[in-house]
């Protein structure tokens, strides 16, 4: 195989491209939409973007919970499904955890037998009901055949409902003071990239990611080669829902209540956040280190147009660019490798 | 050892129906251990029926299948694959973006920590098992971490037959294992053929490809309309006689036909 050497200038920049690391395309991306911003910033508001510690706080706090959830978003779409039900699922996980972490000081308490639990209760509670409304999507879409994009689309809105119906509409709060640890300071993040870690890791040195890949990538083959497809389409969406749930505790836990309007369109966002950090929405391809990246990036969009004064409806416009680019980008270097 | 126990593979009146059409009938077919045979005949002549029967891709109307002397009823690939028998398909079986000793090793991955589905894999075995095994087809790989996807046809052929043949099964059937090959690459493919042939493993091979049909086996059954028309040992026969039996026509027509 020495054709590489025999095109010529084309195959030294191929060369070069392939010592670089493997997601240096998005990081480029990501300095120099921080960069965009920092000169828009001291041109048009007089100040740094970029080194301001408690904007910086803020968007990276609001991006940890986006972030968690796309660590379970990256793995179901490596797998070459989808899951449009974090967001509510979000709101309907919290709600329940939120449930169990409520002071006896307060009155009104859901569970007014159940307040002052220790701790873990409402964090396993948590977590707990998001495996299981991860297991329902996962059953769902191997066990009846259902298309992941309409098996969490009904997840989506029956979440939703659930999430009211729990507390017939009213918020939670009044908790304990336990449970403020896990959103306060940079908790957050530091779970985030505990969770990141950890499915990192899972994804590129366990059977479990070897198998999550080989699916995405051709199930046919993946299925005759004695891989249970069913059992580990389950499993990833199980624990896609719990990092759901993880999140709703961490998310609750940051803002003190719990309601069931919360986590509104996160399910975009953390797609977006996925999608823009290389994974392939046709499947066999991505991967975490890329997600966080897609992540930041999202971060800085959004604190960037708040910063300088752009109104809200904008940043979704950008977003839903971006989004689209980011699929269209992938496409074209879908058909490129195909036409080898 | 008697003549029964010598015999790998039997089919018994082996009958596919699809509705109306009449795919297959009473297919009577025998293979002994070591032996290369292969299945000629003309577009649906039956061929891909018969195998898609054997290697459980389909269930037969009627007729029975004998493996290693026990019947059996394979209800998916991959009971058929969990008794020994592999099959290369016409359309590769393999994961794209996978590299080269995930794909050879793909459900049947060398393990460093059992922890159920959470187990670690023991990728440095695999890889030094994937240079082992792809050191006897001669095929030249560069990297075997490269994605599959980005792979010449051969190469990726040669990955599909080496996971196959890597596994020490009992029968290995081939779809037109070159037919989008080129003339090095098929080559190449066709030496991984004598190998296993040297192994002693059994082999079905389907062809088109008469030539390379008399240079790789030992026997040859002919089909036509469903039906098997004929078992020649190919030193005892020419071109000419297979295509008369694969055509129905007299043998002297063909004599200087192309296709021979």
């Amino acid at each position: 195989m020495n054709t590489s050497s025999s095109t010529g200038g084309l195959s030294t920049v191929q060369n070069w491209k392939n010592r670089l690391p493997k997601d240096a395309s998005i990081i480029s991306v990501m300095i120099g939409m921080a960069l965009l911003f920092e000169l828009l910033g001291w041109i048009f508001v007089g100040q740094s973007f970029i080194f301001n510690y408690q904007r910086l706080l803020i968007m990276i706090l609001q991006m940890a919970i986006i972030g968690i959830i796309a660590v379970g978003v990256t793995q179901i779409i490596i797998m070459a499904g989808i899951d449009l039900s974090s967001g509510s699922v979000l709101a309907f996980t919290g709600i329940v955890a939120a449930s169990l972490a409520q002071t006896s000081d307060y009155a009104r308490a859901v569970y007014p037998a159940l307040t002052d639990m220790p701790l873990f209760v409402p964090i396993m509670a948590g977590i707990l009901m998001g495996l299981v409304m991860g297991s329902i999507n996962g059953g769902l879409i191997a066990y009846s055949g259902i298309p992941p994009f309409i098996a969490t689309l009904g997840m989506l809105v029956a979440a939703r409902g659930l999430a009211r119906w729990y507390t017939s509409g009213s918020q939670v709060s009044f908790f304990i003071d336990d449970y403020a640890i896990l959103g306060s300071g940079v908790m957050p993040v530091v779970i985030f990239l505990s969770v990141a870690i950890i499915f990192h890791l899972l994804l590129r040195y366990t059977r479990y990611g070897r198998y999550t890949y080989a699916i995405g990538s051709n199930e046919q083959a993946a299925r005759v080669s004695g891989i249970n497809i069913k059992a580990h389409k389950v499993l990833v969406y199980t624990l896609a829902g719990g990092l759901y749930g993880l999140a709703a505790v961490v998310e609750t836990s940051r803002t003190l209540t719990a309601q069931s309007g919360a986590g509104m369109l996160y399910e975009l966002d953390a797609i977006a956040a996925v999608v823009i950090g290389g994974t392939s929405l046709m499947g066999g391809k991505g991967r975490i280190t890329g997600t966080i990246i897609g992540v930041c990036i999202l971060g800085i969009i959004t604190s960037g147009f708040t910063f300088l004064g752009i109104g809200s409806f904008y940043t979704n416009i950008v977003k839903g660019v971006i989004i689209v680019a980011a699929v269209v980008a992938d496409q074209y270097r879908n058909k490129n490798s195909d036409s080898h | 050892m008697s003549i029964q126990d010598d015999i790998i593979l039997r089919t018994d009146n082996l009958t596919k129906h699809y509705g109306g059409v009449h795919a297959l009938e009473d297919a009577c077919f025998t293979l002994r251990k070591g032996e290369h045979v292969a299945i000629v005949g003309d577009n649906g002549a039956g061929k891909s029926t018969f195998v898609r029967q054997i290697t459980g891709v389909e269930q037969p109307t009627s007729g029975d299948i004998f493996f290693e002397g026990k019947r059996v009823e394979f209800n998916s690939p991959l009971e058929a694959r969990e008794a020994g028998i592999e099959s290369v398909f016409q359309d590769l079986a393999l994961c794209n973006h996978l590299d080269v000793p995930s794909n050879l090793f793909l459900g049947r991955e060398e393990i460093l920590f059992n922890l159920g589905p959470f187990s670690i894999l023991n990728e440095k075995k695999m890889m030094q098992k994937a240079h082992a095994v792809l050191e006897k087809t001669a095929i030249k790989i560069p990297n075997l971490n490269n994605q599959v996807g980005d792979m010449s046809g051969g190469q990726r052929q040669c990955v599909a037959i080496s996971r196959s043949a890597s596994f020490a099964s009992k029968l290995i059937i081939m779809d037109e294992p070159t037919a989008a090959l080129g003339v090095q690459e098929t080559t190449q493919v066709e030496n991984i053929i004598r190998g296993l042939k040297q192994q002693e493993v059994p082999l079905i091979l389907i062809s088109h490809n008469l030539r390379q049909v008399f240079n790789l086996v030992d026997k040859i059954w002919v089909f036509r309309r469903g039906r098997i028309v004929g078992e020649v040992n190919a030193a005892d026969t020419d071109g000419n006689e297979i295509v008369s039996m694969i055509t129905g026509v007299t043998r002297g027509v063909h004599d200087n036909a192309s296709y021979i």
